[in-house]
């Protein structure tokens, strides 16, 4: 066992949890609703991943992120359109076959308008908060016009395949079967980051980047290229958050992106800037939040990130685990 | 010169509003121990940093090994075999001393394909880098950091280090400790040009030396006739020995 490792923030989802398990009435009603919690933070992890690197570890205030959301959600919605045959059967690895290159191509296509939108939007402004924020949200509205433009300013249904709707139950808690495709997805890319960031020398030359840009450049590494890198994979991510979401949700708008940037900014601030594993917390802890209190108390849902946030701060002030000292 | 391997040639450098040098002409000869000596303020800093394009000249040339690197990028001038170890010392305090000399050494993806033979020359002049080998940078004392940042120039074979003034801060054990590292390194044959305030640690070391005053090189010549000469060291260091 890692020595070094701090166990303080891991006990905060269950302790969230247990903490409502007597104010939700029964025992299958609280399994429910916290399994449902942690896929919707599986979820909400994939989406705010992609702003994990590009905020957390270049600095880079991307309000634009969103857009990369909704463009990854409308590109399956067509990719899955063209798969009827596939999404419509009932066998489950039929469907799959179907989600899987939606997944690839969304994140292909958000991952190369990230590259353009890294080149001529975002380049110019390094190192300018203000400014980033400005031209970013520009950046955004200009990229919801051209979904409107391609797809049509009408909401487009994207309806579950087959074999994913509907749930399983397990100790009379019903569990959707999309949010354990959500649990796997977000696994997936947890593990990869982490093993990424922790094991690779490239995510070492990212980790040592963030600390002292000027230093990794005298060792002989261009790290402005390494850090358009990030940026890619980052809006890729992004698009692939836009897929879960967009299925999650069933129903696409452009604005879909822009309307939960604020809840992953609160995600990787609770998580501490540049983390994978903080944001994978703070997820989960928005994720079980959202859905205690939508059960308990609906009219505090929209507050309940924020004052989870507010709570996470007065502890931590950089968030569970900061990776930068920003 | 053919037997120079670093040459500046009126160099200028502007830092924003600010004209920091002043036309520089410096030469470092190879398998050499390059003393570059001045007050605070004398630009000696700022010619090492434009040498590495950290900040690059107006005006004027810098020569590697008779290629002209005025106008690369950091990155390019480093992979020539350049290594810079800044006055910060630069080290990257949340990695482990390990995943620092790992990133230095640019042809192993991994811990263990770093040269062994070379990291146990290195073990041996600097042994705090392997006592707290996977301990991170960040903990490490003053001294430990600096002797960190110096295996890590030389984790692989550099033709030239460039060193900001190693001794800054240290304990006078240490200092010798560092004394001991450099007169290996030179007998190893490595070129170094090194910036020291300390006129003592220089004169031990130093083969030739430069000496800067106003952004511009004043003195140039070999260490000895420096070192014998208080009169020149009293009007150039402002020394009293």
């Amino acid at each position: 066992m890692n020595k070094d490792l701090d166990w303080k923030p891991l006990l905060l989802v269950p302790v969230l949890a247990l903490a409502a398990l007597p104010l939700t009435g029964s025992f299958s009603t609280w399994l429910t609703l916290t399994v449902a919690g942690l896929a919707m933070g599986m979820i909400i992890f994939i989406i705010a991943s992609g702003l994990t690197l590009i905020f957390g570890l270049m600095d880079v205030l991307n309000f634009g992120h969103g857009v990369f959301i909704a463009l990854g959600a409308f590109v399956a919605s067509t990719v899955l359109g063209l798969m009827g045959d596939w999404t419509g059967s009932q066998v489950l690895w039929r469907n799959l076959v179907a989600v899987f290159p939606a997944m690839l191509v969304a994140m292909l296509v958000a991952g190369a308008v990230g590259l353009a939108f890294e080149r001529f939007i975002v380049r110019p402004v390094y190192g300018q908060h203000l400014k980033q924020i400005l031209i970013t949200m520009g950046g955004m509205i200009i990229g919801e016009e051209l979904i409107k433009v391609i797809w049509g300013p009408a909401q487009i249904p994207l309806p579950l395949p087959e074999a994913l709707r509907g749930s399983v139950f397990v100790a009379d808690a019903a569990i959707s079967k999309y949010r354990l495709l959500a649990v796997a997805v977000g696994l997936v890319v947890f593990g990869l980051l982490a093993w990424t960031l922790g094991r690779t020398k490239i995510g070492l030359l990212i980790r040592a980047g963030v600390q002292d840009r000027e230093m990794v450049e005298s060792l002989g590494y261009r790290i402005g290229r390494l850090f358009v890198g990030v940026f890619v994979v980052g809006s890729a991510l992004a698009g692939l958050g836009g897929v879960m979401w967009g299925l999650f949700q069933q129903n696409l708008i452009p604005q879909m992106g822009a309307q939960v940037n604020v809840l992953i900014f609160i995600v990787i601030i609770i998580g501490g800037l540049g983390s994978t594993g903080g944001a994978l917390i703070g997820a989960l802890l928005v994720g079980l939040m959202n859905n205690y209190t939508g059960f308990l108390v609906p009219t505090l849902t929209q507050f309940a990130s924020i004052f989870l946030m507010v709570a996470v701060l007065l502890w931590r002030p950089q968030g569970v685990y900061a990776v930068t000292n920003r | 010169m053919s037997d120079n391997l670093l040459t500046l040639e009126g160099v200028h450098t502007h830092i924003g509003a600010y004209h920091i040098l002043h036309g520089v002409d410096l030469v470092v000869p190879k398998g050499q121990l390059t003393m570059l000596l001045g007050r605070n303020g004398a630009g000696k800093t700022t010619t090492l940093r434009t040498v590495m394009g950290l900040w690059h000249a107006s005006q004027g040339r810098v020569r590697f090994g008779g290629k002209d690197i005025t106008a690369l990028a950091t990155p390019q001038i480093a992979g020539l075999g350049i290594a810079y170890v800044p006055e910060t010392m630069g080290i990257f305090a949340d990695l482990t001393v390990k995943e620092n000399m790992l990133l230095a050494a640019r042809g192993a993806k991994n811990a263990d394909a770093m040269d062994d033979t070379r990291l146990k020359w290195i073990f041996r002049l600097f042994p705090a880098v392997e006592k707290f080998w996977n301990h991170p940078a960040g903990k490490l004392s003053g001294g430990q950091k600096q002797m960190l940042a110096v295996s890590r120039a030389i984790v692989e074979p550099r033709e030239l280090l460039i060193i900001d003034e190693p001794s800054k801060g240290l304990a006078p054990a240490i200092i010798n400790n560092m004394i001991d590292a450099f007169g290996e390194l030179k007998r190893s044959g490595v070129t170094i040009l090194l910036v020291e305030q300390n006129i003592h640690f220089a004169q031990r070391l130093g083969d030739t030396v430069a000496v800067m005053d106003n952004g511009r090189v004043v003195h140039g010549g070999p260490m000895a006739d420096f070192s014998a000469d208080a009169q020149l060291q009293q009007s150039m260091l402002g020394l009293a020995l």
